[in-house]
C-alpha cells in the first residue's frame, strides 16, 4: 500500500499540575503518494505535534502512522523534514549541508557531488556551493534546507512553517520553488503554515485544524497548486474562487480564536 | 572587632579620596592631550563612512570607535608619569625635585660646661645609595672647642652627629637659628633634629621623587631587564622562568581539556552521568583554585606534579561546564534534522553536537587559560623552584623592586598574548560563532 496513513492518532500531554492536554484527538487521514497537503489552524491546534509524530520525533499516545505499509516508529530518511530556520549546520558549507544525508550513509563522494550540483541548480544556488551558511540570506538558507532534504530522496517531505521567517517577496519566490519541486519530483509534501494564502497556494488538499482537542475541522480540495505550477502566483490569487475560499477559512479560524479567548476568559 | 571594622571603613574612605585624586590627575592629563590633539586634528580628523552621516551618535555604541591616538598617548603618559615620579634621568629636566646630592654644610653654635660658646662647621657629602665615597676634607678649624666634622651620608638616609666628649656640650644654634632638644630646623639642603640625648640627626633633603625601593625609574628597570636577559636571576634565566610557567599552564590546561570536555559531553548527553557529576562540578566550580594550593602542597609537595594538578583542577571544571553548555545549546532542530537525514547517534555526536559546541568550548578555553595563567603565578608565589611568580617573590624578598616590576610586566604581556592567540584560533576555527 503506497502512501501515508494516519490511524486514529491521539496525543495527550500530561501537565505537571496533574491535568492533561489533548493536543490531538482521533486524527484519521490518508495521504496518497505525491499528494501536496497543507495544514492550517490557529496556534495550539496541534499541527506541529502532528508533524513531529509524522517525522517520528514523538510517539502518539494512541493510534499509529503507516508509511508504504510499515509502521512509523522513529525518524527515518524516508521522511525528510524542512524546519522553519536554524536547522542548517553552520560549520559546513552549502554543498556539505546539502550532501549531509548521503554522506552519512557512506555514498561515494563523486556521486554525492553530482547530486549536490544538480540540487544547487534546482534551488537556484549554483554559485553558492562553497559559501558558508552564515554568508547566505534567510531565503537562500531555506533553499539550502530544501535541497538538503531533497538530496536524501525521501518519500515524504514534512515542512514545518518553512517560509514563516521570510519576507513577503522571498516567500513568494519560495512558494513557486516548492510547487516546482513538487511537480518535478512527485514527492508527497505535507506543509504546515500560519498563512492562509500560502495554505491555499501550496495545497491540493488543505486541512483546517481546530484546537482543544486538536482535530481536523474541515478539509478542502483545491485547484490552485496545480494552477500555480510554473505560473505567476499572483495570477492564481486572482482566480475567482481564491478570494472567497480565503475569506471563508479566515472567518473559520477567526471564530476558533474567538472561542478560545472566550473559553479562557470563562475559565 | 568594632574598632577593626571602623578602621576598615575609614581606610576605605581615605582610599576613595586617594583613588579620586589619582584618577583626576590622569583625567586632567587626558584632557590636556585631548585639547592638544583637537588643535592638531581640527578639520583633519572626521568620522569615516556611514558614521559620518549620522546626526546623533551619543548613545549609539556602533558610532564609538576607540581613538588609537588616545591609546598611544595614554601609554606614553603612564611612562612619563613614571619617569617624573622617579626623577628619571631620561627626562631632559627634572620636574619634581630629587633628593639632594653632593656637598652641603651648615654651621653650628654650641656651649660647653664652662659656658663658652663656640662655632663649628659640619661638612656633608650626600651620595647615591650604594656608593662609597671618601669624606670631604675638614674645613679649616677656627681653634675653639666646637670642632668641625665631615660626614658622608646616603640619599634619603640620616646621619647622626654625636655630642662631643665634653659633658656639658650643648648645641644651641644651627646656621643662626636657635634650637633645643627635640627641635628640628632647616638648613640649606636638609633639616637637623636635636635628639633628646643632645646629638644631631641630619637628614639631607629627600625631594619629592620616589625612592627606587618603592618604584625604580624606567631606565633602571630597563637596565635590569638587559641584565636579567643575560645573567638571569638566582641562576635561572628570565625566559627560563617564563618558559616554566608557560609549560605548566599548557600541560595543566591540556589535561583539563582532555578530561573536562568528554566529561561535559557526558553530562550533557546522559541523565545518570549528569546526576552523578553534578554535585562535584557544582561544588568545585565556585572554589577558587588558589584555595586549593595548601592542600595541593600537602598532597604533592611543591614540585611540578602539584603545580600541574592545580592547573588541571583550575581548567577542568571550566572546560566541563563549557562543554556541557555547548551540548545543551544545540538547537533541537539541528539534531532532529540530522536524525531525519539518517545520521546515527555516533554521527550526531561527531557531526552535529561536537562542532555545534565548539564556540562554547572556545569561550571556556579562553576563560580557562586566563584562570590557569593567574593560578600558576599565584602557585609559584607560594612555592616553586622556577617560574615567573617564583622570580618576583624571590626578588621582593631582597627588595629588588625592578625585577618585581619586570616580572609583572612580562606576566601581563603573556596573559594578553595568550588571550590574543586564543581569540585568533577561535576566529580561525569557529568562524560561524555569533552568526548562526
Amino acid at each position: 500500500m503506497s502512501g501515508l496513513t494516519i490511524n486514529d492518532v491521539s496525543m495527550t500531554f500530561e501537565l505537571p499540575n496533574g491535568g492533561s492536554v489533548e493536543a490531538l484527538k482521533d486524527i484519521k487521514l490518508n495521504i496518497k503518494g505525491g499528494e501536496l497537503l497543507s495544514v492550517l489552524g490557529p496556534s495550539g491546534c496541534g499541527k506541529t505535534t502532528l508533524l513531529n509524530i509524522l517525522a517520528g520525533f514523538l510517539a502518539p499516545t494512541a493510534g499509529e502512522i503507516d508509511l508504504n505499509g510499515h509502521k512509523v516508529t522513529g525518524p527515518h530518511p524516508e521522511r525528510g523534514m524542512v524546519f522553519q530556520q536554524g536547522a542548517l549546520f553552520e560549520w559546513m558549507n552549502v554543498s556539505e549541508n546539502i550532501g549531509f544525508g548521503p554522506s552519512m550513509k557512506g555514498t561515494p563522494k563523486g556521486e554525492i557531488d553530482d547530486r549536490v550540483q544538480e540540487l544547487l541548480g534546482i534551488v537556484g544556488l549554483q554559485e553558492f556551493g562553497e559559501k558558508m551558511i552564515y554568508e547566505l540570506s534567510g531565503g537562500m538558507q531555506q533553499r539550502v534546507a530544501l535541497a538538503r532534504c531533497l538530496c536524501n530522496d525521501p518519500d515524504v517531505i514534512l515542512m514545518d512553517e518553512p517560509l514563516g521567517a521570510l519576507d513577503a517577496l522571498t516567500r513568494e519566490k519560495m512558494q513557486s520553488l516548492v510547487l516546482d519541486i513538487w511537480k518535478k519530483t512527485g514527492k508527497t509534501i505535507i506543509l504546515i503554515t500560519h498563512s492562509v494564502e500560502e495554505a491555499l497556494l501550496l495545497g491540493e488538499r488543505l486541512l483546517v485544524m481546530a484546537p482543544r482537542p486538536g482535530r481536523v475541522h474541515k478539509e478542502y480540495r483545491l485547484p490552485f497548486a496545480e494552477l500555480g505550477v510554473g505560473a505567476d502566483l499572483r495570477e492564481v490569487k486572482r482566480h475567482k474562487d481564491f478570494g472567497p475560499t480565503r475569506d471563508e477559512i479566515l472567518n473559520m479560524i477567526w471564530d476558533m480564536e474567538e472561542e478560545i479567548m472566550g473559553r479562557t476568559e470563562n475559565a | 572587632m568594632a574598632q577593626e571594622i571602623f578602621e576598615l571603613i575609614s581606610s576605605s574612605l581615605w582610599m576613595i579620596v586617594g583613588i579620586a585624586l589619582i584618577f583626576a590627575l590622569y583625567l586632567a592629563i587626558s584632557g590636556i592631550c585631548y585639547f592638544v590633539w583637537g588643535l592638531y586634528s581640527k578639520g583633519r580628523e572626521k568620522a569615516q563612512g556611514y558614521t559620518s552621516l549620522k546626526t546623533v551618535t551619543f548613545g549609539d555604541e556602533s558610532a564609538v570607535v576607540a581613538n588609537r591616538i588616545a591609546s598611544i598617548a595614554a601609554v606614553i603618559a603612564i611612562f612619563l608619569l613614571w619617569a617624573i615620579a622617579t626623577g628619571s634621568s631620561l627626562l631632559p629636566f627634572s620636574v619634581l625635585p630629587g633628593p639632594h646630592k653632593g656637598e652641603t654644610s651648615f654651621e653650628y653654635t654650641a656651649t660647653n660646661a664652662a659656658g663658652e660658646t663656640g662655632k663649628g662647621t659640619i661638612t656633608m657629602l650626600v651620595h647615591e645609595f650604594g656608593e662609597k665615597p671618601e669624606p670631604l676634607p675638614l674645613a679649616a678649624d677656627d681653634g675653639d672647642f666646637a670642632q668641625n666634622q665631615s660626614v658622608v651620608v646616603a640619599q634619603r638616609r640620616k646621619a647622626l652627629i654625636k655630642t662631643q666628649a665634653d659633658e656639658g656640650f650643648t648645641f644651641t644654634e644651627i646656621d643662626g637659628q636657635p634650637i633645643s632638644a627635640g627641635d628640628t630646623v632647616n638648613f640649606a639642603d636638609g633639616n637637623v633634629l636635636v635628639t633628646q640625648r643632645g646629638s644631631l640627626s641630619v637628614e639631607p633633603d629627600v625631594g619629592m621623587t620616589m625612592e627606587a625601593l618603592y618604584l625604580p625609574p624606567p631606565e633602571a628597570v630597563w637596565t635590569r631587564f638587559i641584565d636579567l636577559n643575560k645573567n638571569g636571576y638566582q641562576g635561572v634565566g628570565l625566559w627560563e622562568n617564563v618558559f616554566w610557567s608557560l609549560i605548566r599552564v599548557v600541560v595543566g590546561f591540556a589535561l583539563g581539556c582532555l578530561f573536562g570536555i568528554p566529561l561535559g559531553f557526558a553530562m550533557g548527553l546522559n541523565g545518570w552521568l549528569r546526576g552523578w557529576f553534578d554535585p562535584i562540578v557544582e561544588f568545585m566550580r565556585p572554589v577558587p583554585p588558589l584555595a586549593l594550593i595548601p592542600l595541593i602542597i600537602i598532597w604533592f609537595g611543591i614540585g611540578e606534579q602539584g603545580k600541574i594538578s592545580l592547573l588541571f583542577l583550575a581548567a577542568l571544571w571550566i572546560m566541563t561546564i563549557a562543554a556541557r553548555a555547548g551540548v545543551s545549546g544545540v538547537n533541537i532542530s539541528k539534531v532532529h534534522a540530522a536524525y531525519s537525514l539518517g545520521a546515527t547517534k555516533r554521527q550526531i555526536l561527531s557531526k552535529v553536537i561536537l562542532p555545534n559546541s565548539l564556540p562554547e568550548i572556545f569561550t571556556g578555553a579562553r576563560v580557562a587559560m586566563g584562570v590557569c595563567w593567574g593560578t600558576v603565578v599565584a602557585a609559584e608565589l607560594v612555592a616553586a623552584e622556577k617560574g615567573a611568580g617564583k622570580m618576583i617573590i624571590a626578588a621582593s624578598k631582597f627588595q629588588l623592586t625592578d625585577i618585581v616590576i619586570i616580572g609583572i610586566i612580562i606576566i601581563g604581556v603573556i596573559g594578553y598574548g595568550i588571550d590574543m592567540i586564543m581569540r585568533g584560533a577561535e576566529n580561525k576555527l569557529v568562524p560561524w560563532k555569533g552568526r548562526g
